[in-house]
């Protein structure tokens, strides 16, 4: 039988993957952007399945308002990161420093 | 059994298809595969029945955060192969902190479960109740009991669009937009008009 074991370990491993995804393309952004994705969803099982196994639903609504964060910081990283390239030409997080001001 | 079965395939899929999100050399591959982790997650969701967060999970990710960062790949012309430079240098030190944060939770998974770690028991006020489908209880609770933190997540969302708009948004001299102050200064005296006058009587301007 599953138990809620099995969720937290699937939930922890797709945490450490984002992690490791960060840290593996350190000048990619776009992928960095999907590592925290997939902390985010890493995140969201945990919370969902936790709510399930012990029958209270908090942790499903919790879950939604982290879609909603995670949504919101993807919309607004990807406009930094288009207006970044339109002045730069190029995404390496290398230079970020650059954008003082 | 065939819960058990379906447990474990999306299990695998979610981890591999993570797995190959942030390996993939090419970064629309990697939108791709993380498009099929949440598909997959969302499957691991509709079997403890949160039906509600599972669609949630389709809707707004591979709907709109998905599409958004394939348009956003596709849109930028970047020399993905520069941007992997760093790869083999990171890769040593990348995996030891990922041992070390996942022994760390193994740790953790090991502690509660030989129960040294007490979960909070739920009082119940939240608990789904009898005869109701997921999304009813849900709906029934974000309206009432999380209605403000409901409303701030829709602020959220209003404050993120907002903002990508003004990030993105520049003006641009090559085209003809409206420009409703100079509409509504208009008078009828500065205004065109459409005469019809007799032969040999001349207007009046």
């Amino acid at each position: 039988m599953i138990g809620i074991e099995h969720y937290v370990v699937v939930s922890s491993i797709l945490f450490v993957l984002g992690v490791l995804g960060i840290f593996l393309n350190r000048k990619n952004v776009i992928v960095i952007l999907m590592a925290i994705e997939l902390i985010l969803l890493a995140v969201n099982i945990n919370l969902v399945a936790f709510s399930a196994f012990l029958h209270d639903l908090t942790g499903q609504i919790f879950a939604m308002f982290v879609l909603t964060v995670a949504a919101g910081e993807a919309a607004v990283g990807l406009a930094i990161l288009v207006i970044y390239f339109r002045g730069r030409g190029t995404i390496a997080v290398d230079d970020v420093n650059r954008m003082k001001g | 059994m065939i819960h058990v079965i379906a447990f474990y395939l999306f299990a695998v899929m979610t981890i591999g298809s993570g797995a190959i999100t942030i390996l993939s050399r090419n970064p629309v591959h990697s939108v791709l595969w993380l498009i099929l982790a949440f598909f997959n997650a969302a499957g691991l969701m509709i079997l403890v029945g949160a039906e509600f967060i599972a669609m949630l999970l389709v809707i707004v990710y591979v709907g709109a955060v998905a599409v958004l960062f394939l348009f956003v790949v596709m849109m930028l012309d970047i020399d993905f192969a520069e941007l992997r430079a760093g790869f083999v240098k990171n890769f040593p030190f990348g995996m030891l902190i990922a041992v070390v944060l996942l022994a760390e939770m193994v740790l953790g998974i090991g502690a509660y479960k030989a129960g040294a770690l007490q979960l909070g028991t739920p009082d119940g006020t939240a608990a789904q109740p009898l005869g109701t489908s997921n999304i009813e209880a849900i709906g029934a609770l974000l309206y009432s009991r999380y209605l403000f933190l409901f409303e701030a997540a829709g602020i959220i969302l209003l404050v993120a669009m907002i903002g990508a708009i003004v990030l993105t948004h520049r003006q641009r001299g090559d085209t003809r937009g409206q420009k409703i102050s100079k509409q509504i200064a208009r008078r009828p005296d500065e205004a065109t008009v459409n005469v019809k006058p007799e032969v040999g009587k001349g207007v009046s301007l």
